[in-house]
Order: C-alpha cells, then structure tokens, then sequence
C-alpha cells in the first residue's frame, strides 16, 4: 500500500482541516499552538515517510475551517507545513504557511527586566528577516532573539 | 512634518527626514524662534526610578518656555507603591497633563505607558533600553559641530555592550553613512546583532583594542564610563578602566581634532586637563538637551510645528 493511498485510507476526513508536512515531532506543539485540544476530533499522525523533509507529521482537525491568520501562527514551529481546506470531503483550498511579520500573545520574552513579565500586558513581537536567518524582536524591550521556537508559551 | 500627538519611546521609530527635522527644529528653539510656545501647557514627570539630571532637564526646558511642571522624583510617593500597575497610573495622568516624560526601571516601561495614554509620552529612559532625548542631544550637538551629520567618523569608547547611548546614537547615525570606530576591550565589544543590523543600514564598522589603532582621523569620540558592577574581579576593573581613561597624552594621533563627547555624568574615564582643550564639548552636549527637549516637547504637543 503506498503512503499516499494508506493517508486517505486510515486518515480522511468529509470535513475540517488537515496540517501536512509538519516537521517531526513538532506535531503536538501544532495543536498546542492552535489551541485546538477540545475541537472535536482531532488526529495526530507522527513520523510518516516524507520525500520533502525525510519524515513528516500530520495534523487533522475535523468540522474546522481553519483562517489563514490561525494557521500562520504556527509558522514558527512549522514554516513548511501546508493546509488543505476539506469540505464533502473534496479539498477546496490549498495553501501554505505564510511567515507573519509579527507575534501577539505567542511568544514569551525571556528578559526578566522586560514590562511585559512585570504587567498584564499581551507581548507582541516583531519577525526580523527570515528562514535561517529569522529573529524576533520584542516591541517592548527590543531585545533580539534567534531562536522565536524556544519562546514559544 | 506634523509631529503632534506622537510619543518619543525609541530612535528606531524615526526615519532619517524625521531625524533632520527633530534636530534643526532644536537648532531653531536654542536660537530662540519659539520663546513661551509651552504657554498655557502642562507636562508631567513621572520618574518611578531617580535620575536628577533628566528630570531638571525636562521641567527647566518647560518652565523657561512658558508651561508648567507636575509630577515626581521619586516612585515612593507614587501610586506604584501602592501596588497601582504602571498602565493605571498612567490612565489617570494622562487626564491630567498635555505631555508626560517619564523614566521607568523596567524596558519597554515607555512603550507600554504610549500605547495606553492619550497624550504623548516622551521616554526618558526605560531601564538599559532607550533613551531617546539622549540619541537626539548628541545630534543636535554633533550638527551644531560640523554642520552636518552625514560623511563623518565616530569612534566609540569603552562600554559599548550595555551602553544604551551608544547603542541609539549608532543607530541614528546609520542613516548616514557614517563610520564607526568601535574602541572596547574585547568583554564589552558592541552586540553582534547590533553590529549586523548597524553594518545592514548602511554604517562601515571598524573595531579596535586601543585608541592608538585607529587608523585614519575621528571626526567625533564619545566616551562612555565602564562600570565597576560590569566586572567581577575588581583588579580586572582597574586594568581595564585605566586603559581606557582618556588624558592630553592619549589625545594625539586619530584623535588630535576629534570633538570629544560624553553623555555624562564622567566619574574619571575623561581627565579633567582636557576640560579647557577645543576638543572637550561635553558640557556643551549636556546643555543642548534644553532646546532638544523644547523641541521634542513643542512638536509632540503642536506648539511648535
């Protein structure tokens, strides 16, 4: 059985969004960052072959159309995951994970003199170049960060 | 350029033409051309960390041009004690006032307190964030200088990894093809992402050890204070500070014209035999801070336009 034909045998849905080419093992830190653990059903499939990436993940969330602006925020986790937009179990949109030029509320900044860790305040940070070379930068204390993925909340 | 109602929290929220404008609106006010434009307006000075210097420079910019002054020095007689969080004192001050200047222990204090009030918030100084007012002076003076800040080369000395001053002054600076002369021992050299994105906007870095490697002339040599808290072994603060002290004998060589600057207060790192020198404009820098916060202040609150 091909990993093609076995992926829509045991894992299709009618309904719902499907997460594929989530780089291994980041697939549960997907639904933690979509905040989608008590969506309905959800399934998680970790460590399929990939031609793309060696192994992949995958994430369906049934009876749930994810906006562009929820699944960007796994960007950080997941820049090469593509989203398939299922409905009467055709897909009706494929598109991949747009990198967003900033982070509200995602990210933690790890500077305990920063505001953001002495103030009810939402942090907000601002993405600075991109691929390897991506940073964020806290808007309130300006630091710089390399690594956004270990900030993660 | 219609500055009103903006709030002053970080250099990096400039461009080079609002930069120009900023300092020769303060070039204009220290000539003079906006006598009592602060009339009838009210600026508060919330320092919930003391810094004396800051403050008088503020509320002495104000008062001498028409406004008045509310406010405090001190975080113990605020509502902070009280456990208010700053986002509520701020609230309830911005009601009160036109303008608020305030300095804050903790970074990004200044970026908060802009988001949630309802006038201009000028930051003076957010922990070892920004210093904005600071960034703006050391403009004004260096334009006042050399008719200029374009084309000109600026060594930089001594605690360059935590100096915020020197941090924002190279940013402002990179929007115009300066040079930048990087003098520090090597456990207080500038940050490596500062450097990139410095070198990115279009700055050319050179970094040196000593004074006496600098090849070429500087323009301008700021000097920053290396602090003892940096260093855990204090023999190794002595060594280092004292080879970074600057006196006539270390004043030949690249540095032989450079105007000699400091955002004060200097404790020993400048030798007081070069206070009399054409060199030494420290002081003069101190006193610009006047008209640059009029300027800062008239603009932000549509006085001055």
């Amino acid at each position: 059985m091909s990993d093609a034909s076995r992926t829509r045998k045991v894992y299709a849905i009618e309904r719902g969004t499907v997460i594929d080419h989530i780089p291994s093992p980041m697939a549960l830190k997907v639904v933690q960052i979509l905040g989608v653990q008590k969506e309905g059903i959800l399934t998680v499939g970790m460590n399929f072959p990939s031609k793309r990436l060696g192994v992949k993940d995958i994430v369906k969330v049934e009876n749930l159309l994810l906006s562009p602006q929820a699944t960007d925020r796994i960007a950080l986790v997941a820049p090469t995951a593509t989203i398939n937009i299922i409905d009467g179990g055709e897909v009706v949109e494929k598109r991949p994970i747009h990198l967003p030029a900033e982070f509200k509320g995602l990210l933690r900044c790890p500077n305990p003199r920063c505001i953001t860790n002495a103030e009810a305040v939402t942090t907000w940070f601002l993405r600075e170049g991109g691929g390897a070379e991506m940073a964020v930068r806290c808007l309130y204390c300006e630091r710089v960060y390399p690594d956004p993925a270990e900030l993660l909340v | 350029m219609d500055m009103q109602g903006r709030s002053i929290v970080s250099i990096r929220d400039f461009t080079h033409e609002e930069i120009d404008a900023i300092v020769h609106k303060a070039l204009e006010v220290k000539q003079g051309k906006w006598p009592r434009a602060m009339q009838a307006k009210v600026l508060a000075t919330l320092f919930f960390e003391p810094s004396t210097r800051t403050r008088l420079s503020f509320e002495a910019a104000m008062v001498s041009m028409g406004g008045q002054v509310i406010g405090f020095a001190d975080p113990n007689v605020s509502s902070a004690k009280k456990g208010e969080s700053l986002a509520d004192t701020i609230r309830t001050v911005t009601g009160y006032v036109d303008v608020i200047a305030m300095r804050h222990p903790l970074e990004g204090a200044a970026r908060l307190a802009s988001q949630v009030a309802s006038v201009p918030v000028i930051n003076a100084g957010d922990g070892a964030n920004q210093h904005p007012t600071q960034t703006f002076l050391d403009l004004v003076t260096i334009h006042e200088e050399f008719g200029r800040l374009t084309d000109l080369t600026v060594g930089m000395l001594g605690d360059l990894k935590h100096g915020r001053t020197v941090h924002s002054l190279a940013q402002a600076l990179s929007h115009y093809r300066s040079r930048l002369v990087l003098i520090a021992p090597p456990s207080l050299r500038m940050p490596e992402h500062l450097k990139r994105e410095l070198q990115a906007s279009g700055c050319a870095i050179e970094e040196v050890q000593e004074l006496a490697e600098i090849r070429g002339e500087l323009d301008v040599l700021y000097v920053t204070r290396i602090q003892k808290e940096r260093f855990a072994d204090f023999q190794e603060y002595e060594r280092v500070a004292g080879a970074y002290r600057l006196n006539r004998e270390a004043l030949g060589g690249a540095c032989a014209r450079a105007r000699i600057m400091h955002p004060l207060p200097r404790v020993d790192e400048i030798s007081g035999e070069l206070d009399g020198t054409p060199n030494a404009i420290y002081f003069r820098q101190a006193h610009n801070g006047i008209p640059t916060r009029q300027a800062l202040l008239g603009l932000v609150t549509g006085a001055i336009r």
